[in-house]
């Protein structure tokens, strides 16, 4: 008898979970955010139901403040397997130049919560793949894999459906709508190790290389364009650096590395004394502030 | 996609060794300390983040625990669990030794979460029941124990915990591991292993205890390290129940899903079921790589040399014997809010396969804390119960004993779509040999409750013209939209067939709404929500009508439009003959109205539109609106 191993496991609870969605969902969506864990779900849906191509368009929530690399990569990755991608922005808010550096949380809430909500909205979207991981947060460790949201798109994780075996119950009311983890048993040690052994493109972002950044609040904050805005005293620093985790460039802080290649990354990640949480500035603000978040529709 | 020539030529090339997995939960009373065992073993084995251990010093410091490092905070992610200091749901920890790669679900203590607990136990190979060495085993640890053993954990720990408080007393571990062993041995679990240990203080968590030198078996965490599991494998044989069909040409059909059991290869006949057409076949994909075999476990894609009849819910099988039946004996462990009750339908999911089923015997209830059987009539939140369950169709399934995943399945709320049960299948149930149908008379209430509603006659009264029947027509069609079964009778359908031997004399109006009312209640026992629309002009009519149909049923509703407003509509110009004296015993006119004193609802058509009256009905039957 062969025994799969423990990555050939993830993968299959994974697929079995993403063709699950795609036959008894009516309008499912995969949410797309370019990150480590996206590429490796996009890699996982495009082997779930291979040769034939994913049944369900691809979605990008585009603050506008993503890494210049990233939207280079995605559009290029759009293009290599003709994905049905749409990229999704909360207008008003542009219109109201709601940024990173002025509205603190509430950016976060404006253009990422809302915008992901009115874009579920507007497509009528009944099922929605996300990447996360349980791993990566207390909340998210004791959220199901489908996750059952109602129709304001809130989270009640005090009144979960049971989920057991591998019977998901994907059964819906108008109006309501189901987040979908297939990688919620995945470590951040086992996407790279998948990363490495299925050789998944990347954002060269996860990469250490010579970058300009600044540090700020002890995070290092790349310049990755024009918009930076400086504070006095602030000086611009030269150095190899890379990025566990991709969001909005100046919420998202680097690390110093000279991990060059996967094989170093894996073993940066396995002697890593902190856990990529760390690198997202909004997670820090305060405890559960994570479950507030996902309680009011966000991922 | 990059397509790597020889399956297998990836393995091997990450940088650890491939190690097993292995799932476990940890269960146990409130209190026993479950988050803290856990948390001490990960903090000991080195598994957290210095920023997690970091947080967790300082939310230590803020606790209650003088200070001491509060293992548990690093498990209760929820606002509400840190709050209450309790466990809620499961969380899921992902943690790897020198040996092994381990799942851990923190499953809950408390009565009230022991479906969160089920959820846990349906995913692991191993549980480790947590108990207090002070208290001994008590309710909560033989209900764990039962529902592991339901949910079919093969291999149970029982972690003596709190040893320290006993002063690692011999004796009273003992006796606590003869009792747990006892119940072990009713419930069919063979693989028992009984650990005393400390989770505050760390003694044989990951290191064995100077304490108890009597104990001579390994640490928790050795223990799992060393277990062999051997997950549930079937060599012999072949099942793959369809997920979905992959049509990307005409040239390509492909059936998707994952093997579940056995082994197939290229050149094996398969048999798909329930057509039992038999095809050859021709190509496997494991995930997107041609394959010449697959194993348990794999994700596949299959094409057979002929088109045959298969699609989602269809199972691929090669000398595997599944049972085809549509009456199933099954074990059930109720999760919803709402009770079950017998004869309400249900979505029944097994497998890739969902169908409509009824529960149509409650056979017993079992003591959740001593496997006592109970009668019982409704089941509850948390109960286990063994039922009969009647398929809408053929469902192919095994029973749980012989293989998982063909042998579980879930019902589903068809209103509120939650996930009400989860069940074992024990075995198919004979029609030719079997009394249930005999046993089981379908009832009034039966028939109720596969319709999910409350039979009702509502009984609308007022003048002609006064806006009953175009009221009753408007409230059937928002009752309808509201997935009611419901039966409108006025005048058209009566008058014309029923009671076409009727005219309109006291006499035979007495008659009319006698035979109406009879009708009203026979629709009742049929479970339907029953609508009236008569004048039915006299109160002693009415109230013989609430007698035959049963007050507790009968709702009245007076159409209250004064008659001036009736005779200005006169929509169907009667009240103009009637004046001429065209039309004898015209209700109103020639013929007395005798308004209800005491209506459940009166509506004045003059002040409220029709939606407004409906809205006001559907507000009164307290049936919440879309």
């Amino acid at each position: 008898m062969t025994q799969l191993s423990y990555l050939e496991q993830l993968e299959a609870e994974a697929i079995y979970i993403i063709r699950e969605v795609a036959a008894e969902c009516e309008n499912p969506v995969m949410l797309y955010s370019i990150g480590k864990d996206s590429s490796v779900m996009l890699h996982l849906a495009l082997k779930a139901f291979y040769p034939e191509k994913p049944p369900f368009p691809f979605m990008h929530i585009d603050t506008t403040w993503k890494f210049k690399e990233m939207i280079t990569f995605r559009d290029s990755i759009a293009e290599r397997y003709g994905l049905d991608l749409i990229v999704y922005t909360n207008e008003q808010g542009v219109k109201d130049n709601i940024n990173p550096f002025d509205h603190g949380s509430a950016y976060t809430d404006i253009m990422k919560t809302q915008a992901l909500k009115d874009s579920l909205n507007k497509y009528g979207f009944d099922a929605a793949f996300g990447g996360a991981r349980r791993d990566e947060e207390k909340s998210r460790a004791k959220e199901r894999v489908f996750s059952f949201r109602n129709s304001e798109h809130a989270w009640d994780p005090k009144n979960q459906r049971p989920e057991l075996w591998k019977l998901y119950n994907t059964r819906i009311n108008k109006g309501e709508s189901i987040r979908v983890f297939p990688l919620s048993n995945w470590t951040e040690k086992d996407i790279w190790n998948y990363i490495k052994q299925e050789d998944i493109p990347i954002v060269p972002l996860y990469f250490a290389k010579e970058r300009s950044f600044i540090e700020r609040d002890g995070n290092i904050i790349l310049i990755d364009d024009e918009r930076m805005r400086l504070k006095a005293g602030e000086e611009i620093k030269q150095a190899s650096i890379r990025f566990r985790t991709l969001g909005c460039y100046p919420l998202t802080g680097g690390c110093y590395s000279t991990a060059t290649t996967l094989e170093k990354i894996i073993t940066e990640t396995l002697g890593a004394v902190s856990s990529e949480r760390i690198t997202r500035v909004i997670d820090n603000e305060a405890a559960g502030s994570m479950e507030r978040r996902k309680r009011e529709g966000y991922f | 996609m990059k397509q790597p020539e020889v399956w297998n030529g990836a393995r091997g090339r990450g940088i650890f060794k491939v190690k097993s997995l292995l799932k476990f939960i940890t269960c146990g009373s409130v209190d026993d300390g479950k988050s803290t065992l856990i948390g001490h073993m990960l903090y000991d084995a080195k598994l957290i983040f210095a920023d997690q251990k970091r947080a967790l010093e300082l939310d230590s410091k803020l606790g209650s625990n003088e200070g001491e490092i509060d293992y548990s905070l690093l498990l209760d992610g929820l606002m509400a669990e840190r709050e209450q200091g309790i466990t809620i749901d499961v969380a899921y920890r992902y943690f790897t030794t020198s040996e092994r790669s381990f799942i851990v679900a923190d499953c809950p203590g408390h009565e009230q979460y022991t479906r969160n607990m089920a959820v846990g136990a349906s995913f692991a190979d191993v549980a480790v029941i947590l108990v207090d060495a002070s208290a001994g085993i008590v309710k909560q640890t033989k209900r764990h124990a039962r529902i592991c053993a339901l949910m079919g954990i093969k291999h149970i720990v029982l972690a003596v915990n709190k040893m320290d408080l006993i002063d690692y007393d011999r004796y009273i571990f003992d006796e606590i591991a003869d009792e747990f062993k006892a119940l072990c041995a009713q419930l069919e679990v063979t693989s028992v292993q009984i650990i005393p240990v400390s989770a505050t203080v760390g003694d044989n968590v990951t290191k064995k205890s100077a304490q108890t030198q009597w104990y001579t078996g390994l640490p928790l965490l050795g223990y799992l390290e060393n277990i062999e599991v051997g997950t549930q494998s079937i060599n012999s044989g072949f099942i793959m129940p369809v997920q979905r069909v992959c049509r990307p040409n005409p040239q390509f059909r492909g059936f998707q899903g994952e093997v579940q059991a056995g082994t197939v290869a290229v050149g094996d006949t398969v048999k798909a079921l329930p057509s039992n057409e038999e095809a050859v076949i021709t190509k496997i994909l494991v995930t997107d790589k041609e394959c010449k075999c697959a194993v348990q476990g794999q994700p596949v894609t299959i094409c057979t040399d002929k088109e045959i009849d298969i699609s989602r819910g269809s199972v691929l099988v090669k000398d595997f014997q599944l049972i085809i039946n549509n009456l199933i004996s099954a074990k059930i462990l109720w999760m919803d809010n709402h009770k079950l009750v017998m004869g309400r339908n249900y979505f029944l999911k097994c497998g890739t396969r969902i169908l409509p089923a009824t529960v149509i015997k409650i056979k017993h209830r079992e003591d959740i804390n001593t496997g006592k059987h109970i009668n019982a009539e409704v089941i509850h939140k948390n109960e286990i119960a063994e039922v009969d369950i009647s398929v809408s169709e053929k469902l192919i399934f095994d029973s749980f004993k012989h293989n998982h995943f063909m042998g579980s399945f879930i019902l589903i709320d068809r209103v509120s779509n939650m996930t009400s049960a989860c069940g074992i299948i024990e075995h198919d149930i004979r029609r030719g040999n079997n009394i249930i149908w005999h046993e089981t008379a379908v009832t009034r209430e039966f028939r109720a409750n596969q319709k999910a509603q409350k039979p009702l006659t509502i009984w609308f009264t007022g003048l002609s013209g006064s806006g009953k029947s175009t009221i009753a027509n408007a409230l059937e069609l928002r009752l309808t939209a509201m997935h009611k079964h419901t039966m409108l009778l006025d005048g058209d359908n009566v008058r014309h067939g029923l009671n076409n031997n009727l005219g309109f004399t006291e006499k035979d109006r007495v008659e009319n709404i006698r035979r109406v009312a009879e009708v009203a209640r026979l629709m009742n026992d049929a479970g339907l929500i029953t609508i009236t629309a008569f004048i039915s002009p006299y109160s002693e009519d009415r109230e013989s009508a609430r007698k035959i149909i049963g007050s507790d049923n009968f709702v009245e509703i007076y159409i209250a439009t004064p008659l001036e407003e009736c005779e200005k509509r006169d929509i169907k110009g009667l009240y103009k003959k009637a004046r001429n004296n065209e039309i004898p015993n015209f209700t109103g006119i020639s013929s007395p109205y005798e308004q209800p004193v005491n209506p459940d609802l009166s509506i004045d058509t003059t002040k409220l539109n029709i939606e407004e009256a409906v809205d006001m009905i559907i507000d009164y039957l307290n049936f919440s609106r879309n």
